[in-house]
């Protein structure tokens, strides 16, 4: 754990494909082999660069979806929402395969991270793909948490859902209160579809009083939404910690 | 519309300059005086380059800009980044 | 240095007579280094400041007033994409510096928001340039710059400033947003002068 912390200037490094695994019909989960990955902390990103034959290049941020520990060896998960369009995203879902090598630079950012030794409880609110970074936190929970944890996450109908099984798995522990929000459709015996609101953030978030601190990713506009929320409910901005994915940053 | 991210979203760029994580930094902006963690500003990547903005007064607080043989580093909008030791 | 990503084309098409590095596009990319100035057109104010300080100021009634000219260009940006075609209508530059007295070699294009790029005069001038307010029939959209921007299509888009609201006539050369920061002070395509020393 301790080798995170370790300083040091970063550059791109080329990682190989380990593994993929579909979540939905449009995100997979990438498992990559990086030698000498130095471990992250729940909640990190790293950038991935691809490079066509002639030189032309593009990059773009990813949550890591994988919490570390030494057990882990030197593989660590990546979760790609296939964005409409998108010059990175359709790559890393439909084309990318097995074997293939992947630049990245990683692991970064130490503001958007869940540390164990936090105090407080942890609210994770999640739309969409912003859920990746939030499944590192909730894997780290699961291993040294102390503290409760809710997740709310907001998906368009049940089969955006990613990571099922382990969100099944979550719900079903004592530690953690697993939330689905439909936009669009909702499952048999879900009566509610729509957006996060702020009824909903007084039935299930945690109140100002509890000293939470509150993670929110997911596309911009999202994440815009539910801090405003946040705000207007009473909450702390200061422990209101936010990861924008951008304008669009796959279905939510 | 909002057309920008996180500072956290600046991080990669800047570890290839720093050894430590400026995200994580307390900045102080040069135009209102307002002082937060660097990952709350407001960064613009859809540019030629990547600038960050004071979430308080859109003043500009940092501007990398990456060619080919350098990287230019523009810091003047912040009065300071406060980096824990340790 | 670095790798190949096997099977990775990357958005873009290839280009005929396109400018070394470049790729053609057929969307409108919107760049933006920040938030999205509004300005309504009442509020709206271009200013020619020259040399010696004089002013020469142009509200959007008196702007629109001029003789407009229909432009069709291709521009280019320094962020490697390339537009065929393009389709404006503004204001030539030499009708609106025709009555500036001025000896002044350097303009500095102002815009709201703050954004600000550096064009030699000459470059200004001689059918090169204009205030545009409409883009394909339509009137010029905030993420594109309007209610009016500098068009200067034969060097790269950048030094076409959104948002335009002023030009400062100089006689010495100062550098603007992006040519403070790495970006070349000129900035011709087809010479692939993105950054400076190029
Ligand atoms: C810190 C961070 C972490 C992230 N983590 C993840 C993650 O774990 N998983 C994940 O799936 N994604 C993540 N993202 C989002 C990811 O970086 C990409 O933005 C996403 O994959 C889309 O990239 P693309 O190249 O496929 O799409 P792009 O080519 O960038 O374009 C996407 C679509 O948006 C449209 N578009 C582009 N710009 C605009 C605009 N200004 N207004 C309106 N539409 C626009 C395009 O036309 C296109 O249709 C993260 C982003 C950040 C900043
Ligand atoms: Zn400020």
């Amino acid at each position: 754990m301790e080798r995170t912390a370790i300083r040091r200037r970063l550059t791109w490094q080329v990682a190989t494909v380990a593994d993929v695994r579909r979540e939905t019909e449009t995100a997979r989960t990438i498992v990559l082999d990086v030698p000498d990955w130095p471990g992250h902390l729940a909640g990190q990103h790293l950038d991935v660069r691809l490079t066509a034959d002639d030189g032309y290049r593009a990059s773009r941020s990813y949550s890591i979806a994988s919490a570390w520990d030494d057990s882990h060896g030197s593989t660590i998960e990546l979760t790609v929402e296939q964005v409409p369009d998108g010059e990175v995203s359709p790559y890393l879902v439909e084309v990318l395969k097995v074997g293939d090598p992947l630049e990245i630079r990683g692991p970064v950012g130490g503001w958007f991270v869940w540390k164990p030794e936090q105090e407080g409880p942890v609210q994770l609110i999640g739309g969409g793909s912003g859920v990746v970074p939030m499944r590192a936190m909730l894997r780290a929970h699961a291993v040294a948490g102390t503290t409760p944890a809710r997740l709310l996450y907001s998906v368009r109908r049940p089969e955006s859902v990613i990571y099922v099984s382990d969100l099944k798995e979550l719900a079903a522990s004592d530690d953690v209160d697993v939330r689905l929000v439909y936009t669009r459709e909702a499952p048999a015996g879900e009566p509610r579809v729509g957006r996060i609101d702020a009824e909903l953030i007084e039935q299930y978030a945690f109140k100002p009083e509890d000293g939470a601190t509150t993670y929110v990713c997911g596309p911009t506009p999202f994440v815009e939404t539910v801090a405003d929320l946040l705000v207007a409910a009473g909450h702390d901005p200061a422990r209101v910690r936010t990861e924008r994915f951008g304008p669009t940053g796959g279905p939510r | 519309m909002s057309d920008y991210l996180d500072g956290n979203a600046a991080a990669g760029a800047l570890s290839e300059l720093f050894a430590v994580d400026l995200t994580a930094a307390i900045a102080q902006c040069n135009g209102c005086g307002q002082t937060t963690v660097f990952a709350e500003s407001r960064l613009y990547v859809d540019a030629p380059g990547m600038i960050a903005r004071c979430a308080g007064c859109d003043t500009v607080l940092l501007r990398v800009v990456t060619t080919p043989t350098n990287t230019y580093l523009d810091l003047r909008g912040l009065t300071y980044l406060r980096i824990p030791n340790s | 240095m670095g790798i190949v990503s096997p099977g990775f084309t990357g958005r873009r098409g290839g280009g005929t007579d396109l400018p070394p590095g470049q790729y053609l596009t057929h969307e409108f990319p919107v760049l933006s280094a920040g938030p999205t100035p509004h300005i309504l057109t009442d509020h709206w104010e271009f200013t020619v400041t020259t040399e010696t300080g004089e002013k020469y100021k142009w509200d959007w009634a008196a702007l629109t007033a001029l003789p407009a000219e229909e432009i069709t260009k291709d521009i280019h940006c320094v962020t490697r994409w390339s537009k065929l075609q393009t389709t404006w209508k503004g204001v030539s530059l030499d009708t609106l510096l025709a009555d500036v007295e001025t000896g002044a070699d350097f303009a500095m294009a102002h815009s709201y928001g703050g954004y600000t790029t550096n064009v030699p005069l000459e470059d200004l001038l001689d059918g090169q340039s204009w205030i545009a307010y409409e883009y394909d029939g339509e009137p010029l959209h905030p993420e594109h710059g309007g209610p009016a921007r500098l068009l200067v299509p034969h060097l790269y888009f950048w030094k076409s400033a959104k948002w335009v609201r002023g030009l400062v006539l100089s006689d010495t050369e100062d550098l603007g947003f992006w040519e403070t920061a790495g970006y070349h002070e000129y900035g011709d395509p087809w010479k692939e002068q993105r950054y400076a020393g190029d």
